[in-house]
């Protein structure tokens, strides 16, 4: 680990060095062990990683060494080039598949190694719908699948989610039947149907045209601000990470590690003055910086 | 947001469009036509080839005999073909479910695929009662494309549906049921449609077979016994009977696969250009 920690935090300090002037946005020591929280941060990590290891059967090592902390309530971006680990961490912090080292700990864990007793919600670059389902019945599936057998409360939830995407009037359309931004939206409204402390987004937006992605960025972060829960991004567009982020969490190349952790504490909310504003574009020159940096380009 | 207007949806191949009902009707008449033309020029005598008329009045004058037959053949193919989806779909999830009882038996349903069924029929025709024997013979040959195809179907389930599930903590039973059994239904469908067929030829290679033994009633034993007996015209109308009876299964076939696929698969809707 110190070898490995020393090699970042020299490229962190070379980072700092072109940040002399005071910005908004702060590079935060990256050492997991005592990193400074946020004021707007609160109380335990909902989830933590550390030391964190993922080599697949086929020998690629995609994560190491990948230390973070998830804190309660803040929306927090996992920002690198494609094949840099991200969505494999996403996936371990779902539970899916066992990291080959290191540990991850969710509140709430009744014992470790599984995701017990913390609920998630996952929400894949593609919609990931069933198309034999109507709108409503694939919003159902989780509740069906979690032994929600009351079919009164479990079609209130439903149609509850359904009204926070806007698409209540859908219920019993076929998936095919939708528009790509539709179907996402669908997709999201089954990942908050059981309500959960934790969404996880992998790259959701990535196949959208950019008028429906800004789109569905503002539905989010309104989304996130009336539900309260916590979010972890994954995404490889700087700019959609700074709008939507209170923290971004830059990742280097393969195997993927946390090279730095910035935040961005431009109030919410947020809308499309802040997308046009100098502060916006200060902030994504930064990130940009960062993520050059991460992918070892020293220019 | 407004509501999306959906595609406009119409049934492929069921929508009738004039060519295609009006241009192989004139085919066929055109067929029918040089039929009659060169039995009559040429004077052929019927037991060599009887003419479209003698066929047709054949098929009347004989109608309650072939009738019961085409039951008994259509009461078999049937029977197989619902013994084949039984056990290709169940021996497909089996294997699904299990990768060493795959390994074991796939090997052999291989084999019973491939091994010519007229070639089979006459020996379980001797270990069986011939009614068993022939139902056994449709079902060799109609399970295999169904098993083969519900197979590829449970295997073909969008792995990120499979995570879905594994999230929210699924049940094996669960995934089967509420995933993979409905991702696999248009294969099954489709191959519930080639098996209809088959099961049909089945049916027909065993009463061949069975028929110098004698004791069957299907429309195929009337073509072998009217080909001891020389009756040709019997033999053609038992012959186009049986291709109406295939003609039959296919379209009803397509009519399911149309009615259970029509709201969300791809292969039942037509997109308008």
């Amino acid at each position: 680990m110190g070898k490995i920690a020393g090699d970042v935090s020299a490229n962190h300090h070379a980072a700092t060095g072109d940040f002399a002037h005071p910005t908004s946005a702060q590079l935060i020591e990256i050492d997991s062990r005592n990193s400074l929280m946020p004021p707007s941060a609160t109380s335990a990590p909902v989830v933590t990683l550390q030391g964190v290891a993922k080599r697949f059967a086929n020998g690629t090592l995609a994560l190491d060494q990948f230390d973070l902390r998830i804190r309660n309530g803040e929306f927090l971006s996992l920002l690198g080039p494609s094949g840099c680990g991200k969505s494999t961490a996403l996936r371990l912090i779902a539970g899916l598949g066992e990291p080959t080292r290191g540990g991850i700990s969710w509140a709430g864990a009744t014992r470790s190694g599984r995701r017990n007793g913390l609920d998630v919600g996952f929400v894949f670059q593609e919609p990931t719908l069933m198309p034999w389902a109507t709108v409503f019945r694939n919003v159902m599936l989780p509740l069906k699948l979690q032994g929600v057998v009351e079919y009164g409360a479990a079609t209130k939830r439903v149609v509850e989610a359904l009204e926070r995407v806007g698409l209540a009037s859908f219920r019993d359309a076929y998936p095919r039947e939708l528009s790509g931004g539709m179907k996402m939206r669908v997709s999201i409204a089954r990942a908050l149907v059981t309500d959960p402390p934790l969404l996880l987004m992998d790259e959701p937006f990535a196949a959208l045209d950019e008028i429906t992605r800004f789109k569905l960025n503002n539905d989010l972060l309104e989304l996130w601000r009336a539900v309260g829960h916590t979010v972890i991004f994954v995404t490889h567009s700087v700019f959609e990470s700074v709008y939507l982020s209170s923290r971004i969490v830059v990742m280097t190349p393969r195997p993927g590690r946390v090279f730095a952790e910035l935040t961005v504490d431009a109030p919410y909310p947020r809308d499309e003055s802040f997308r046009t504003s100098a502060e916006y574009a200060r902030h994504c020159r930064i990130v940009s910086q960062a993520l050059s940096r991460a992918m070892g380009d020293v220019s | 947001m407004s509501r999306a207007d959906p595609p406009p949806v119409t049934a492929r191949g069921l929508v009738i469009e004039w060519p295609r009902i009006v241009l192989p009707i004139a085919t066929l008449a055109l067929g029918v036509l040089v039929w009659d033309l060169v039995v009559r020029i040429k004077n052929i005598p019927p037991f060599i080839l009887p003419g479209p008329g003698l066929v047709a009045a054949t098929l009347l004058s004989d109608w309650g005999l072939l009738w019961d037959s085409l039951l008994v053949t259509l009461a078999t193919t049937f029977e197989g073909l619902a013994l084949a989806l039984a056990g290709g779909v169940g021996l497909a999830i089996l294997f699904n479910q299990s990768r060493l009882i795959e390994n074991s038996l796939y090997p052999y349903a291989v084999i019973l695929q491939v091994t010519p069924v007229v070639a089979v029929a006459p020996l379980l025709l001797i270990y069986l009662p011939q009614q068993a024997a022939v139902l056994a013979c449709a079902w060799i040959v109609a399970f295999f494309p169904i098993l083969a195809n519900t197979t590829l179907g449970l295997n073909s389930v969008d792995r990120n549906l499979v995570d879905l599930f594994e999230i929210y903590g699924a049940s094996r039973i669960a995934v089967l049921l509420r995933l993979k059994l409905p991702a696999a239904l248009p294969y099954v469908l489709g191959g519930l449609k080639i098996a209809g067929g088959l099961s049909l030829i089945g049916a027909v290679v065993a009463e061949i077979a069975a028929g110098s033994a004698g004791a069957g009633s299907g429309l195929a034993y009337r073509i072998a016994e009217s080909s001891y007996r020389l009756n040709i015209p019997r033999m053609f109308a038992a012959l186009i009977l049986l291709s109406i009876a295939g003609i039959a299964i296919f379209l009803a076939l397509s009519l399911l696969s149309y009615l259970a696929l029509r709201r969300w698969h791809e292969s039942a809707i037509a997109s308008e250009r």
